[in-house]
Formats: structure tokens, sequence, C-alpha cells
């Protein structure tokens, strides 16, 4: 069976945050022709194209991503596929994994993945109904549901059972912030403290926004390549070791557990069956953290703590000079979370750490990441393992 | 938000919390499935529709303050997840208590509400919502 190892070698990313005066369109654009610029190739050399995204549809009344991306990435004359991927926030990663799929089958040399949110062109709370569309319609969202509200009924329930203190949940914010004040692209610059997080307006109890992820606009975009190509054109990146998705029922009451994140705990089973690494061969992580809560049970679920003890990382462990360093990017609380380009930031910014350009953010010695990338309530989790030589 | 059609096809489910079970496992769901996903292909023709009682305790719960447009006049309001005595799980608002009052574990039963309009000339729509015991 042909498989080629897969590589990236080429990110890119436009700044995160509220871009008003940058379009849908902009922003792909900008990210996607960093990518190529920074791989060193051209855009002829591009042979598919996966564009990621959430809900362009519903917010910029804007579908055939894929197309609209090839087009004013000025690759539209050469004629290449180009689609788009859709696993609601899960998008970018299940669309690098759609690309990462399609060159190991040996069909591909050369792929983009581009991923895009532009979330801040509806005014005010429209967008969190629209944002709630990634829930069960009809039998979550119609009941008054949210994102934010399911969360919380997930954070009030894992806080008693296992008597975790909301001080664990703020520490994933605090730390998140201090992370993204040394990353010049994040949505949020400030650093912020632990009663500064537990103090913040209630969202939905016991969350408040220090617990939330925002409304962000951005895109990221990275360049993958088989080995065979990366040999003769003398070029270099980094290896995609294993690459897991997982599913779990769509909505939050239909499953057994609701602290329990089946679709990640499967996918990182997976995943470092495939790398053959351990739990600790990570030089750090890029979770999912949309809400605070689910950076602990994420935590939990990637198998880095046992189940209800994720709070004894959150003191030291998950700095950026600790054991497992979570999130050096900022995280989805302060780097922001642009729904279908959060996951492609993800490898933007492992990318960055891998060949140590992540300047006052670098982890030391960085040789391995894991990226998890997750839909809604953890419908969908895509787990990936970077590095190596 | 929401077409007619939609509203009108899911109504006898919402409005008599109409479930279905598995002939084959005996589980119950709600919403109906066409298919049971512990028994996929042997509970073909064999989920038969099941009145569900209403009654069954609070799994966990929020306040939500931040809401939809169209929930911005209930706030802040309790959103709890109940399990039914027939065992399914599902998502509605707690009612006529105060939110300090609302705990996990507390017994409740459905009550018929309204959930929702489509603004102002919009149809209404309607659907379970859960009160104390």
């Amino acid at each position: 069976m042909l498989s080629e190892n897969v590589f990236v070698i080429g990110a890119g990313e436009t700044k995160y945050g509220e871009l008003w005066e940058k379009s849908l369109r902009d922003l792909a654009v900008e990210a996607g022709l960093k990518a190529i610029e920074n791989a060193g190739i051209y855009s002829r050399d591009v042979q598919i194209l996966y564009g990621s995204n959430s809900l362009a549809g519903i917010i910029n009344g804007q579908e055939n991503i894929g197309s609209l991306i090839a087009d004013f990435s000025g690759i539209a004359s050469g004629n290449i596929p180009a689609v788009r991927i859709e696993a609601s926030s899960a998008s970018g990663g299940a669309a690098v994994r759609e690309a990462y799929l399609a060159i190991k089958s040996g069909e591909y040399d050369v792929a983009v993945v581009g991923g895009v949110e532009k979330m801040t062109d509806i005014f005010g709370n429209e967008v969190l109904d629209m944002m709630s569309s990634l829930l069960d319609r009809e039998w979550e969202a119609f009941f008054g549901a949210t994102p934010a509200a399911l969360a919380a009924i997930s954070a009030r329930k894992y806080m008693k059972d296992f008597n975790v203190k909301k001080e664990a949940l703020a520490m994933m914010s605090v730390n998140d912030h201090a992370n993204a004040s040394l990353n010049p692209n994040s949505h949020f610059k400030n650093k912020i403290t632990l009663d500064q997080a537990l103090n913040a307006t209630s969202v939905a109890e016991p969350l408040n926004l220090m617990d939330c992820s925002p409304v962000t606009d951005g895109a990221s975009a990275i360049v993958l390549a088989s080995e065979s190509y990366l040999k003769k054109n003398k070029l270099n990146g980094m290896r995609i070791l294993a690459s897991a998705i997982s599913q779990d029922y769509l909505a939050l009451h239909s499953r057994d557990s609701i602290y329990t994140l089946d679709s990640t705990r499967i996918a990182a089973d997976e995943a470092f069956k495939r790398s053959g690494l351990k739990r600790e061969d990570m030089s750090f992580v890029e979770l999912h953290d949309s809400y605070s809560i689910y950076g602990l049970m994420e935590l939990e679920d990637l198998g880095f703590a046992k189940k209800g003890e994720a709070d004894k990382l959150v003191e030291e462990d998950i700095k950026l000079g600790g054991r497992l360093p979570v999130n050096p990017s900022g995280g989805l609380k302060a780097k922001g979370n642009p729904l279908g380009a959060t996951g492609v930031g993800q490898f933007v910014e492992a990318f960055l750490q891998l060949k140590g350009k992540a300047d006052k953010r670098q982890v030391k010695d960085a040789r391995y990441g894991l990226l998890q990338n997750m839909a809604g309530t953890g419908s969908t989790s895509v787990v990936h393992i970077v590095g190596g030589d | 938000m929401g077409e007619l059609s939609r509203i009108w096809r899911e109504s006898e489910h919402r409005y008599r919390l109409m479930g279905n079970r598995c002939g084959n496992c005996n589980r119950v769901f709600f919403p109906i499935r066409a298919v049971c996903p512990h028994c996929h292909r042997e509970s073909i023709g064999k989920m038969k529709p099941m009145e569900l009682s209403g009654r069954g305790e609070i799994v966990s719960f929020t306040i939500v303050h931040d809401t939809p447009p169209s929930f911005v006049r209930q706030r802040p309001y309790a959103l709890a997840l109940i399990k039914l005595d027939e065992g399914p799980v599902l998502t509605g608002q707690i009612v006529d208590a105060e939110n300090d009052s609302i705990e996990m574990g507390k017994r409740v039963r459905s009550v018929f509400r309204k959930i929702g309009e489509d603004g102002k000339s919009g149809i209404i729509q309607y659907g379970y919502k859960f009160v104390l015991e």
C-alpha cells in the first residue's frame, strides 16, 4: 500500500480579533498567501485546496468557500480542486486531516488548508443564535441552550462530583491570557489575574465571561506536502505523525457522561497508538478550550490526568515553563476562537514552536506537540500529533 | 427563527413528550430515533412510539444570562438536563421557581408552555418546560 509521510512546510495567519475593516475573503486570502510564501513554493505548485469554515452561510450569507478562497488567492486559473470541510468548530482539524489523507494516499503531493471565520459581521447577540446552530437545534437550542450554557451544565456537575473549585477553571483562562500576551497575533494581549477571572460578568452560571472564548475574526493556513516532494525540492517541514478523528452523540443530553469527552478520548488513544509516542513525550499541547471547563476535561480525556484530577496540573504544570505547557498560543480563550480557523491555527502555532520561531512564548526544546480540536460540546474531536525529526 | 413546517413537524413530540422504545433492548429514546444506536439493524421495524411521563430529576443546570435574541425577555433563565424516569435525558428550562431553589437531584415534572415566537407577528412556538415537584 502506498503510504506517504506527510509534512507541514509552511504556515501563515492573520491577526485574530475584531477585524472590522476586513472581510471573509480578505482574511482567507491573507492567511493563504502568507502560508504559501512561508513554504517557499508558488501558488501554481498547489494541487488541492481545503477551505475550513463553520458559519459563513448564516453569518456572511456566503457558501462555496472552497471556490471563494481559490479564486481570490489567484489559483482559480489552475483549475485545481477546492472544497470546504465543515465540522463546526472542529472544521479546521478535520480539514487538515482530509489534506493529510489526500497526500498520504499518494493522490496529491501539495495541499493547502485555509481556515477562516468572519464573525463580527453580525450585531450583538444574534451571533449567539448562529453559534447555537452547532448544537442540536431542535432539541437543545430550541429550548434556550447555548454552547456556553451546556458547558456550564457540565461544569456544575464536574465541580460537584470531583469537588473541584472554580479557581481551577479560572487558572486555565489565566494561563491562556498570559501566553496570548506574548503572541502578536492573539485576540487579547492583556494578562488577567485569578481575581479578574473569578469575578467577571456571568454568562451561564457557574461560567463567566473569563471562562468563555470570544467572538473572533481570523484566518489561518498551512501548506502540506509529501515526503517525496520535500526530498525532490530540498524542503523541510514539520511531520504529522498521527491524525485521528472521532465522533459522539450530537446532543450533550444523549451521552452517558456529561463531563467525559468520548470523541477526544478515542481520537487521542488512536493518535498515540499510531505515533508510537507516550503522553510524557509531548513538549506542549494545544487544547480546544472554548470554555475553561473543557480545558480540564480535555487534559483528562487526552490522558494527561485522571478523571476529575486535572486541577492538579493548573498551578504549575500547564505554564509555558511547566512540565506540560498548555496552549502556548494563548488558546481559544485569549488567542481567540474563529471557529473554522481555530484548528488550523493550532498547526500554525505548532509549526512555529517546533521550528523554534515562537519568540517570547517559545517552549524550550520543543520536539512533539499534540493538537486537539473539537466541535461544540464534543460531538467531533480531531487529534493530531506533530514533530520529531 | 424557524419555518412553520419545522416547528409543526416536531409538535407531537414537543407537546406530548412522545418518545420511542427499542423492541429489541427495551431502551427508551427521546427524541425518537429511527434506529436504536445499540441494536442497529436488529431494531429496524421494532421502534415503538411511547408517551413519556414528563417526570424525572435534575442532572445538572445553569442560569443563563447571555442569551440569543429570542430569549432575551426570559433572562436570566434556568436551563437543565433532566433525566426522565423512563431513562432518556433531555434539555429544558425550569420555570416557576426561584433560581436559587434549583438543585441537582431535585424532582421535576413537565408542563406545556410557550417557548418562543418568530418576532411580533410570527408563529408562536410551544413545547415543554419543567417545574419543581
